[in-house]
């Protein structure tokens, strides 16, 4: 039986559904209704929710949940994830599994409370220090969001990798209907023998991220890089929208793909044979499949909810092979589907030819 | 011939790091012994910290976590509340636990957290060269103090067992010291208490040391012992702060 369900909540029962039994987290806007959510949830399935004093103290009780072989997640917002990423880095450096959520807001600083994907940047390039990588799902829908939320705990247990779900404040505030029925796994993830569980009858086992002599760092980090090679290779996803026979490809991700996708009907309406390539995952970025589409599109649009961040991935993955243009809006405006036909538009008509796709923002609006 | 004296089975076989005459090799022991004769290892996790005693995790026999600076009462939270049936500790340093950490300690302690901290303070930042910590006595010279430590510009000496003792979710709160023989068999029995304290599932148990560096503070290990009698016992005096029955 379908019921509607607000973004927050999805990822909550989502998490439940996976497994997850432990949430630690800070309040803030716009996730507010998922800590409210697992509140109750949690603690009808034997579960533990811990409103924790800052961010920092947090991921840092994930840390150590996570240390225990319990999946384990928190949920923030674009402030409170900077404040996450020491913990971030110290989860990828000792290889610990856990889901972080980013129910996205207009950034910089206090920035607002409005949905941006401004955090593209801090998800898929690490906020925090060192050499490691943090594979990154972008749901763009409350379906979504509840089935991406155990795709999160497998590949974090898979990998012994944090996850981070990138959202933003309208999938975290959007109701839509979803079917909870049936019965859900209750399996809490594979074995972890490396554990500190306090389970003895075997060696101890150390969680740590400290490698004192470089030689080891390096090989430890060579390591990590190897299980980084393998997600981006086993692990990519993102979804093919009337590609086939695509001229121009517009390419979104989460809340401004929705938009896209009314954009890319209204243009074939309109005669353009648009389409849409919607990277689901950020990290590992979905190079290959936009370098299979060039073979027979002119130009791609990047449709981004923030001045253009994973522009730069497409620019990076299309090696100037074919004009990228962008389109963005910020501080918590959403990207119009009818300035996107425009461009598009424009496009087909060879008016914004431009190499560098540099077009003023939102002029549309002025 | 019986051996009546050796290594405590909780501690590994890996040499201690430690400088001659640093109190942590001593505090190690005790912690380890007390676990021992709980015959609670088994069933123990410890949260190393950032700081000289960062490689905690190569001596403790017990599985070892490692923590981000001052995190560890947040890293000791989650593995508690994942491990409700298992012993937690944290082992801190004063730079850890009284600087940047103060957060974490205040509301692990606020929350009746029940998991025990065993706190070292030795007025300094060991690890980074010696600094001015927040448990630096008023006079004393660091490298960040190098005209010794002025209420002024540097503040005051934070207290942490006076500052932890009115929050309602700490169940046992003691102040120790290592630097003579009788006051480390002392020592061992706060430590004991603190663990004891967690098995009852009373609430939160911090136990802080005084203890010499001798490295830093530019003094022969003997004259540490007097340094610390001398310039730490006034301002951190020793005995039970709390001591909180059952719930």
């Amino acid at each position: 039986m379908k019921q509607l369900m607000k973004g927050n909540e999805a990822v909550g029962e989502g998490a439940v559904r996976a497994g997850c039994r432990l949430f630690f987290g800070y309040p803030i806007t716009p996730q507010s209704e998922l800590p409210h959510y697992l509140a109750r949830r949690l603690p009808e399935v034997g579960g533990v929710f811990l409103q924790a004093e800052s961010e920092l103290a947090a991921i840092n009780m994930v840390y150590g949940a996570a240390s225990a072989g319990v999946r384990v997640m928190t949920s923030s917002s674009g402030p409170g994830i900077s404040l996450m990423q020491e913990g971030i880095s110290y989860l990828a450096g000792a290889e610990l599994p856990a889901v972080i959520v980013n129910v996205g807001r207009g950034g910089p600083g206090l920035g607002n409370i409005a949905p941006a994907q401004s955090d593209y940047f801090q998800a898929t390039k690490g906020g925090g220090h060192g050499d490691y990588r943090v594979t990154v799902l972008a749901p763009a829908s409350v379906p979504e969001i509840l089935s991406l939320m155990g795709e999160a705990f497998d590949l974090a247990d898979r990998y012994r990798n944090p996850v981070m779900v990138l959202a933003d404040g309208v999938l975290g505030q959007i109701m839509e209907p979803v079917d909870l029925g049936g019965d859900f796994p209750t399996a809490s993830g594979p074995p972890k023998p490396w554990a500190t569980d306090g389970n003895r009858g075997r060696a101890r086992n150390v969680i740590n991220s400290l490698y004192i002599v470089p030689q080891e760092l390096e090989a430890h980090n060579l390591k990590l890089a190897d299980k980084y090679t393998a997600i981006a290779q086993k692990e990519t996803r993102w979804e093919n929208y009337r590609t086939e026979d695509a001229d121009l490809v517009v390419v979104a991700y989460g809340t401004s793909a929705r938009i896209g996708k009314a954009a890319v009907n209204e243009a074939r309406r309109r005669g353009i044979r648009a389409g849409l390539i919607r990277p689901i995952t950020l990290w590992p970025f979905p190079a290959l499949a936009l370098q299979k589409a060039a073979r027979r599109t002119a130009a791609f649009l990047v449709v981004e909810m923030s001045m253009g961040q994973m522009v730069e991935d497409v620019r990076g993955a299309l090696c100037g092979v074919r004009p990228v243009h962008f389109y963005g809006r910020t501080g918590g405006m959403l990207p119009e589907a009818a300035e996107i036909v425009r461009r598009l538009i424009l496009l087909q008509e060879g008016v914004a030819n431009d190499a560098q796709g540099l077009w003023p923002v939102a002029s549309s609006d002025q | 011939m019986p051996k009546d004296f050796g290594r405590s089975p909780v501690l590994t076989s890996n040499p201690f790091h430690y400088c001659p005459g640093c109190s942590h090799g001593i505090v190690h022991r005790l912690v380890a012994e007390v676990l021992d004769e709980l015959g609670i290892a088994g069933r123990t996790v410890g949260v190393a910290s950032v700081g000289c005693s960062v490689f905690a995790y190569n001596y403790f026999e017990v599985d070892m976590v490692q923590a981000a600076h001052g995190r560890a009462p947040a890293v000791a939270t989650g593995l508690k509340r994942a491990l409700p049936g298992r012993v937690v500790f944290t082992y801190q340093g004063d730079g850890d636990l009284a600087a940047i950490g103060t957060g974490e300690t205040i509301h692990a302690a606020a929350r009746g957290e029940n998991i025990t901290v065993i706190f070292i303070n030795n007025a300094n930042f060991g690890m980074t060269g010696g600094q001015m910590a927040p448990t630096t006595v008023l006079g004393q010279v660091t490298t960040t103090t190098p005209q010794g430590r002025q209420a002024g510009p540097n503040g005051y000496p934070l207290k942490v067992c006076e500052l932890l003792a009115p929050l309602e979710g700490v169940a046992y709160l003691s102040r120790v010291t290592v630097h003579k023989p009788g006051m480390v068999v002392k020592a061992k029995a706060a430590i004991r208490t603190a663990f004891e304290t967690q098995l009852r599932g009373a609430g939160f148990s911090l136990v802080e040391v005084l203890a010499a560096c001798p490295t830093n503070w530019g003094l022969a290990p003997a004259d540490a012992l007097h340094w610390l009698e001398e310039n730490m016992l006034p301002v951190y005096p020793v005995g039970q702060f709390k001591m909180r029955e059952a719930v």
